[in-house]
Parts: C-alpha cells; sequence; structure tokens
C-alpha cells in the first residue's frame, strides 16, 4: 500500500501577543491509502488544527507534511487551493452548503473551479449524487432535505473530484443517531468498496467505532495509535 | 473557459437574490437615466439655440449709424443720420464679401383695413431683404425694384397680419391703412412663428424702404442697414470690409472714430450658445453626481454582501476556489450589477426624454456619445466601488471563513 499523508515533526504554534501557544508539538504518522481513520480527542488537543494541516488550509510552524510523496506544506496558496480542489474532499459538522442553490448545483462547486465543461460536469454530479442515495432530489435545495440528506449532498460535493483522501470533521455532529449511524455506513461504505481513504475528526467514541483505526490527540501530541479490532458494523444498510 | 465560469457563478449569484441585486443597481438605474435625460434636455436646448440662431442667419451683419463725435459728445447708436441707402448698394456692389444688403427702417404704426385695425411693426425694406432674411412667400410676391424707384404704396405683409386684418379672406389687392396711406397688399409673407426672445416674426408689414423714408417719416437718411455675408465663414471679412468702405465713402479721417458700428450676428450666437453650453455641463454634473451615489450604493451592498456570505466564500475556498476567482467573482458581481443598471438606466433615459419631447415638447436631443460614455461609466463605477470589497472577500482565510456564523 502507499502511503498518502506522512508528517514529521508536524508542529504550530499561535502567537497570541507576546504568549506563545503550542497546538501541535512535533506529530509524526503516516496514513496509508485506503485507511479509515479516526482523530479524536477533546476540544484544545490539536485535532482540529491537525486537520486543518492536513486539508492545506493552514501552514505548519514547523515540520514536514507530504501528500501522496510531494512535499506540500511549503507550496504556494494557489497550489494548495488546487489540491483542495482535487485531492481532498472535505465533510464539515454544519454541511456547509450553499444555500438556495440546488443539491445538483452544491455538487457541481468543485468542478466549476477546474474548467469541466458543463455537461461533464451534470454527469458526473447526477453520477456521485446517485452514488450517496440521493439521486432523486438533486433539484432541491439544501433547506428542503433532511439534516442526514444534506450531509449526502456535502458527501457527494467530496467525491466529486475523486480525490485521493476525504477528510471528515464532526460529520455527524448535528445530526440523530439514527441519521449519523446511516452517515458512517455510507463512509465505510466508500471506504471498503470505493478504497477512498477516509479521515474522520470527533470527539465522541461510539462514532469512532466504526472506523478501523483510532488515533488519539491531548494537548498537541498523538497519545494513542491503534487499530480498532472490532468495527462497528452499520445496524442497517443506508 | 475561467472567465466564463466566473461569470456564471457571478451571475448565479445574482440571481439568488433579485430583489437585492434589483435596489442595488436602481441607484445606477436612477444615475444612468438622470445622466442621460439631463444631457438629452440641454444637448436639445443647445440645438434649439443654434437653429434659431442660423434662422436668423448667422452670416448676417447689421450696420447701425452712431459713434459719432461732434465736439466731444458721443450719441448713442441709430440716433444720428450718417447712413444712406447708397451705403447699402455700395455694399452689394463694391464688396465680394457681401452677397446682399438692404436698408431697413422700422416704426410700430397703427394698420387699418376696412372696420378693422391692428397695431404692427412697419419695416421699410429693399427687394433684398428677402433673400437675408430668408423670407418666403405664401402668395403674391415680394417688393421689387420698380416699387423702390416709386416709392411705391405697396406691402407685404406677414400671416400674423393677415389673419388679423383680413380673416379668411384672401388679403391679395386689398388695402391697407397707414397713417391714413392707403398702401395695396401684394404678397402674404410664410410664417416663421416666434423668435427666441418670444417676438411673434409674422406681426410685420413690409412696404418700400423709399416710401418709408418720403411718406411716412419724411427723412433721406436710413435707420440700418442689414447685410449678408456670401458665407457664414466671410462674415469677419464683410465686417472689415464693410468698414472700410464707409470710412471711406463717409471721409472719415484717420485716426477719427467710425460714425457707424457694424454688428456680428454671430457674436450673440457664440454667447447665447455658451450659456447651453454651461446649462448642459451643470445638468451633466448634477446627474453624475447621482451616478456617483448610485456607485457608494453599489459598494455599499458588496460590503454586507461579503460579510453576509462569509461562509459561502470559505465553502468555495474549500472546494478550490483561489483568491483570484473570489476576488473575479465579486468584482464580476458589482460590474453585472453597474452595468446592468447602465444599460436600464440608457434605456430609461432614452425613454424619458422620449416622453419630454411628445408630452412636454422639449427639445431633447440623445447623443449616441452620451449613451456610451454612460454605459462605460457604470462599468467603471462597479470595478471601482467592487474592488475594495472583493479584495476583502478575497483576502478572507478559509478556516475562519468556514467557520463564520
Amino acid at each position: 500500500m502507499s502511503e498518502v499523508i506522512r508528517v514529521q515533526d508536524l508542529q504550530k504554534i499561535y502567537r497570541m501577543g507576546d504568549v506563545e501557544v503550542p497546538a501541535l508539538r512535533g506529530i509524526n504518522l503516516t496514513i496509508e491509502r485506503g485507511e479509515f481513520v479516526a482523530v479524536m480527542g477533546s476540544s484544545g488537543s490539536g485535532k482540529s488544527t491537525f486537520m486543518n494541516i492536513i486539508g492545506c488550509l493552514d501552514r505548519p510552524t514547523a515540520g514536514s507534511y507530504w501528500l501522496e510523496g510531494e512535499e506540500v506544506a511549503t507550496l504556494s496558496a494557489d497550489a494548495w487551493a488546487h489540491i483542495r480542489n482535487k485531492r481532498i474532499g472535505f465533510v464539515f459538522q454544519g454541511f456547509n452548503l450553499l444555500s438556495r442553490t440546488t443539491a445538483l448545483e452544491n455538487v457541481e462547486l468543485p468542478m466549476m473551479y477546474n474548467g469541466y465543461a458543463s455537461k461533464e460536469r451534470h454527469r458526473r454530479a447526477v453520477e456521485v449524487l446517485d452514488l450517496v442515495g440521493l439521486g432523486q432530489r438533486q433539484d432541491h435545495t439544501p433547506n428542503r432535505l433532511s439534516g442526514g440528506q444534506q450531509q449526502r449532498v456535502a458527501i457527494a460535493r467530496a467525491l466529486v473530484n475523486q480525490p485521493s483522501l476525504i477528510l471528515a470533521d464532526e460529520p455527524t455532529g448535528n445530526l440523530d443517531s439514527v441519521t449519523s449511524n446511516e452517515i458512517m455506513g455510507l463512509f465505510q461504505h466508500l471506504n471498503r468498496d470505493q478504497g477512498i481513504t477516509v479521515i474522520l475528526v470527533t470527539h465522541e467514541p461510539d462514532i469512532a467505532e466504526y472506523a478501523k483505526r483510532q488515533i488519539v490527540f491531548r494537548d498537541g501530541e498523538v497519545i494513542a495509535d491503534k487499530a480498532n479490532e472490532q468495527v462497528l458494523a452499520v445496524r442497517a444498510e443506508a | 473557459m475561467r472567465w466564463l465560469m466566473t461569470f456564471r457563478i457571478a451571475l448565479r449569484a445574482l440571481a439568488r437574490n433579485k430583489l437585492r441585486a434589483f435596489l442595488t443597481m436602481l441607484g445606477i438605474i436612477i444615475g444612468v437615466g438622470a445622466v442621460i435625460a439631463m444631457v438629452a434636455i440641454g444637448e436639445g436646448a443647445k440645438a434649439t439655440i443654434r437653429a434659431q440662431i442660423s434662422a436668423l442667419g448667422t452670416n448676417v451683419l447689421i450696420v447701425l449709424p452712431g459713434s459719432n463725435v461732434q465736439g466731444g459728445v458721443r450719441a448713442g447708436t441709430g440716433n444720428v443720420t450718417t447712413l444712406v441707402d447708397s451705403d447699402a448698394r455700395a455694399m452689394t456692389r463694391e464688396l465680394r464679401s457681401v452677397a446682399y444688403a438692404s436698408p431697413v427702417m422700422r416704426r410700430q404704426d397703427q394698420l387699418i383695413a376696412g372696420n378693422l385695425n391692428w397695431g404692427s411693426l412697419v419695416q421699410g425694406v429693399a427687394p433684398e431683404f428677402e433673400q437675408i432674411r430668408d423670407w418666403q412667400i405664401d402668395a403674391g410676391r415680394f417688393l421689387h425694384d420698380g416699387d423702390m424707384d416709386s416709392a411705391a404704396k405697396v406691402a407685404v405683409i406677414g400671416q400674423t397680419v393677415a389673419r388679423q386684418l383680413f380673416g379668411a379672406d384672401d388679403p391679395i389687392d386689398q388695402v391697407i391703412r397707414i397713417r391714413n396711406i392707403p398702401f395695396r397688399v401684394v404678397g402674404v409673407l410664410v410664417g416663421k412663428g416666434q423668435t427666441g426672445q418670444g417676438q411673434d416674426q409674422d406681426d410685420t408689414v413690409m412696404i418700400p424702404y423709399t416710401t418709408m423714408q418720403k411718406r411716412l417719416m419724411r427723412i433721406t437718411y436710413v435707420q440700418s442697414i442689414v447685410v449678408r455675408a456670401v458665407s457664414a465663414e466671410k462674415v469677419a471679412e464683410a465686417q472689415e470690409q464693410i468698414t472700410l468702405l464707409l470710412r471711406q465713402r463717409h471721409r472719415i479721417a484717420e485716426g477719427r472714430e467710425d460714425d457707424f458700428t457694424v454688428r456680428n450676428l454671430s457674436d450673440i450666437a457664440e454667447a447665447a450658445q455658451s450659456t447651453a453650453q454651461v446649462m448642459a455641463i451643470l445638468l451633466g454634473s448634477v446627474a453624475g453626481i447621482s451616478l456617483l451615489v448610485g456607485g457608494i450604493g453599489i459598494m455599499n451592498i458588496m460590503l454586507v454582501s461579503v460579510t453576509e456570505r462569509t461562509r459561502e466564500i470559505g465553502i468555495r475556498m474549500a472546494v478550490g476556489a483561489r483568491s483570484r476567482d473570489i476576488m473575479l467573482q465579486f468584482l464580476v458581481e458589482a460590474v453585472v450589477m453597474a452595468a446592468t443598471g447602465g444599460i436600464i438606466g440608457i434605456l430609461l433615459g432614452i425613454g424619458s426624454s422620449q416622453l419630454l419631447k411628445t408630452w412636454a415638447q422639449w427639445p431633447t436631443l440623445v447623443s449616441p456619445s452620451v449613451v456610451a460614455v454612460a454605459f462605460l461609466f457604470s462599468g467603471a463605477v462597479g470595478v471601482f466601488f467592487g474592488f475594495y470589497p472583493a479584495k476583502k472577500a478575497a483576502g478572507l482565510d478559509p478556516i475562519d471563513a468556514l467557520r463564520y456564523e
């Protein structure tokens, strides 16, 4: 298996006036293609900072980050935008869909920034909406969709450019347990059947149970990194 | 490709908030509409003044007696007796820059025809007066040289006089009495309407200047001579030559003042034109200010919009929009609003100036250059006032933008 992510001695220090607040104190990690990783930790543990750096949204203060073998921590902002567009799919806690915009157009959004022809955009958006089980609701705007459906649209949007990995930041934080179970089932399905690497950030241990590997952060350091022996199976297929 | 996409993204963003987009555009619509309409009114006024002046004849000169110094006392123009009809004939005969010259005597008199009477302007003129003032004959004939030689008691009357004295009857060969002297009507003039000052040009009677001199006024000099230069370009030359000729004819020694004044209508024309120009500039700048206010409106809404759509900007950045894509999107939104407002404003401006023309009879004139400038200016307003908000949007940190509530 090839490496998707490798970080070495990754550090992030925030400056608040004269005070330096370390958020990450030297992280060393490797994530292989096809893994399903849960990044856990309480708030302030540094897991969000880690996610931002992995997602090419924020720069580390020190250390190196290779994405698929390429050092990306030092690239330009435009190069990062390109990486976020082509190689990383984001799923957020608050769904972050454009309001007053149909599900289809929301899914097409990433393709707007890399020059797909309109027909091709449409075809692929319909394809991934089918994949997440929303083929029938492509013309609905987010306010006419349930939370679970909105998160499915967001997952479709994350998938549409066939990224190397999906970064999901508390994807079930705004959902009830039944819907959470469905969404986690969808991630498992994508990981198992499509071979997509999924990195999930959560502070809920029971959500982390769906992942194959669990990494625990505390005070800016990794305190545990273990394989999940008993991956939680989805109770009802989504 | 990327440009086209950005354009489409911006259009969709605007379509999502139609009412706001329209209200924002309204500032530009009103601004551009006002510019077009105001400039059209100004230009129309200018054109009207130009037309009125050329109807007066821009190549017309007026020679008045005057500035005669007698023992240090300078009489005002018109009160002296230095001009004679042979001066007029000499001008036509000897000066190549002069096309026609005619003595003109004027007095207000009461006209009587049958049991009707009417006060009107009686003008004693030569046959050349017809060409000098561009009069046309409606019926009968104008005065001719024979009338001059015999000091004939004939008259050519204007439309107003014909209407007042003869109503619907044919005035030709009817008799008008002026100061108890009977004049036979030989011609009726085509109506000219009012002058710019509101004087009725058709309220006049023209008789031979010789008749006027001998029978009505009992004088031998003429009150004034009107001259038509061969072209508008030759007016200055004619003015110079007339001055030389008259100094020579009146035997005015070197260094002495003229005993006449030559007036040039194009001076008056220029003054009137520049007044109209000032008015046009004034109207245009007031309208321009409203366009500026419209631009500030766009900036205001764009700033609110950037703050309100911070999350959207964050999402777009997260899925791969570069700073310049965001910048371009907001800039295009501002420009599209300004340009669309500009187009609607242009239509509104043209429409309202047409309306003013039809309903209020204002002489408006929409010039294509003003339309083009207004459109380009509204686009420029969009770029100028959209730039700062767009820059602000592009400078957002995606992490902060995504977290923004």
